[in-house]
């Protein structure tokens, strides 16, 4: 089983948001399994479900830099282990 | 694949709703640090819990960003000093206690309990030298929390002891008061206090425990209350089946957390504490629960039974979400670090008497209650001899941890800032019990049958 890690992604919309934090995850290895997206009014809300079995860093690094580049471009980045999600969800 | 609704529902909890772990707090024993020499001694409990606990704070800040969940305070908590301490006079506990808030500030923790002594039956001279420390040490040290527990249900209430913390409890407010008797926040009076307990002030390491152990209190008051707001009109029953099913979402991310923080850290895993711990945010309040389950303030009559009701269904969810729990688990109701009780007493719906009855059923006692700084020994006294009793008697834990603040009286309010939160001054009795406290002595166990 890979593991797995979970983004969330929500601020105001704009274009290539999906595009731009595509490019992240490729660019530290991140391999996006499932994406789900809506627009609400003008706000801009996602959910990507990424493999961190090969990224080039460390999760606590990677979920720095996407936080990180959330905060530059007005978006709220999150970036959580798949175990909270699982713990939390199933018995 | 992880269901989005499920993955919504958790982001919304740690976000709007308030959830986080309180707390992660690394137990050490301190038995193999005795010695003879008092330097030595000092210098061995340093080595001890530095070198125990160094990797404490760096891996919770790694789980903090892993699972994208707060985890508020980082903790130690060491065996009962007074076990330790062998000849050690009251100078040399205060030098101790300024050697446990030396290893704390290296360790860069939030706080660090077990200056301590368990004395429900009796104490020895090395209790008697660090209780009478006890309020220079707390007054000289920042992060050092103090408990000593006067009754058990088997031991019954060592009165003299009860006695004897009502004139240190005034002497703390008193070496603290340029800074609201903040002493009196850090210092705690137990019945059957629990060894496992990650919480403070009453956290200490038990004899009974290993060399370290890893225990982990959550929190969530704000997840159970705007679950049973989304409720809606529903019936009791229906009620602590919501309670329930968020206290076990809750306990699985303590779980989780306190599994990952024992593998990182070597340390092995003890308990997961239940208790719902409320913090001075708007929100994250066991009195707002109270008031969603239908109550119109905190304090007014059928509180009592709402409490008891959330108790016990926070403690059947929980239960089965972790492979042990301990610690205290249940609600918390402390006044100062609880908006909707601050609330509540401001209002004057919520009165010492009540918090008392709802003592009886919730999981500790009487907890950061500010009351005026001219509330004599023999009330401060009577007060906590009531709050044990109902520990004693009804075979569960009991606390009190109370603040006669200095230059205050009815009407002024203290604030410290930070989870400590803000307190109102609370209107007390003024007929003395002093007679009845000064007469010492122990009372005796109860019996456990013929219950009524």
């Amino acid at each position: 089983m890979k593991i797995k890690a979970v983004l969330s992604v929500t601020g105001k919309d704009n274009v290539g948001i999906i595009a731009n934090v595509s490019a992240l995850c490729a660019k530290y290895g991140a391999n996006i399994i499932d994406i789900s997206q809506t627009v609400l009014k003008d706000y801009f809300a996602m959910i990507m479900i990424v493999e961190i079995d090969k990224l080039t860093v460390a999760f606590t690094e990677f979920a720095d830099l996407v936080s990180a580049y959330g905060k530059d471009n007005g978006l709220e980045i999150h970036a959580m282990h798949e175990d909270i999600f699982d713990s939390m969800h199933k018995i | 694949m992880i269901d989005t609704k499920d993955i919504l529902e958790t982001i919304n909890m740690i976000r709007e709703e308030n959830l986080d772990i309180r707390t992660v707090t690394v137990g050490i024993s301190l038995f193999d640090c005795v010695s003879d020499d008092k330097n030595r001694f000092l210098n061995n409990i340093y080595d001890k819990i530095t070198r125990t606990a160094e990797r404490l704070v760096p891996v919770c800040n790694e789980l903090e960003k892993t699972y994208g969940i707060p985890i508020i305070n980082k903790r130690v908590a060491v065996t009962p000093l007074s076990l330790v301490g062998g000849k050690l006079d009251s100078e040399g506990y205060v030098q101790a206690a300024k050697m446990l808030d030396k290893a704390a500030d290296a360790l860069g923790i939030n706080f660090i309990g077990g200056f301590g002594a368990l004395v429900h039956k009796g104490s020895t001279q090395c209790e008697n030298a660090l209780i009478d420390a006890i309020p220079e040490a707390l007054a000289s040290t920042k992060m050092v929390c103090s408990s000593v527990n006067v009754a058990t249900t088997k031991a019954g209430i060592n009165m003299d002891a009860i006695a004897k913390m009502g004139s240190i409890i005034k002497k703390t407010a008193y070496l603290t008061r340029d800074n609201n008797s903040i002493g009196c926040a850090k210092l705690v009076v137990f019945a059957n206090v629990p060894e496992d307990n990650p919480f403070m002030a009453g956290a200490f390491h038990g004899v009974g425990e290993p060399d370290a152990i890893i225990n982990v209190g959550v929190s969530g008051p704000g997840v159970v209350s705007s679950a049973i707001k989304r409720a809606g009109n529903c019936s009791l029953s229906e009620l602590a089946d919501v309670i329930k099913k968020q206290s076990f979402k809750i306990t699985r991310v303590g779980q989780l957390v306190a599994r990952e923080a024992s593998n990182r850290l070597n340390i092995p895993f003890g308990i997961v504490d239940l208790s719902l711990a409320p913090t001075p945010a708007i929100g994250d309040s066991v009195a707002d629960i109270l008031e969603s389950m239908g109550l119109e303030t905190c304090g007014t009559h059928g509180t009592t039974a709402a409490l008891a009701m959330l108790n016990d269904a926070v403690k059947k969810g929980g239960v089965m979400a972790s492979s042990h729990v301990g610690g205290l688990s249940g609600a918390f109701i402390p006044v100062s670090e609880d908006a909707g009780m601050i609330s509540a007493v401001e209002k004057g719906v919520l009165s010492i008497e009540k918090l008392e009855a709802m003592t009886a059923v919730c999981s500790v006692g009487l907890d950061m209650i500010a009351v005026p700084g001219d509330t004599s020994e023999a009330v401060i006294c009577g007060i906590i001899a009531d709050e044990i009793s109902i520990g004693v008697a009804n075979t569960k834990t009991t606390a009190v941890r109370i603040i006669p603040a200095y230059g205050k009286t009815v009407g002024d309010s203290i604030d410290f800032g930070g989870l400590l939160g803000t307190a109102p001054i609370m209107q007390l009795r003024k007929e003395s019990p002093e007679v009845f406290i000064n007469r010492g002595g122990r009372i005796p166990a109860p019996i456990h049958s013929l219950k009524n």
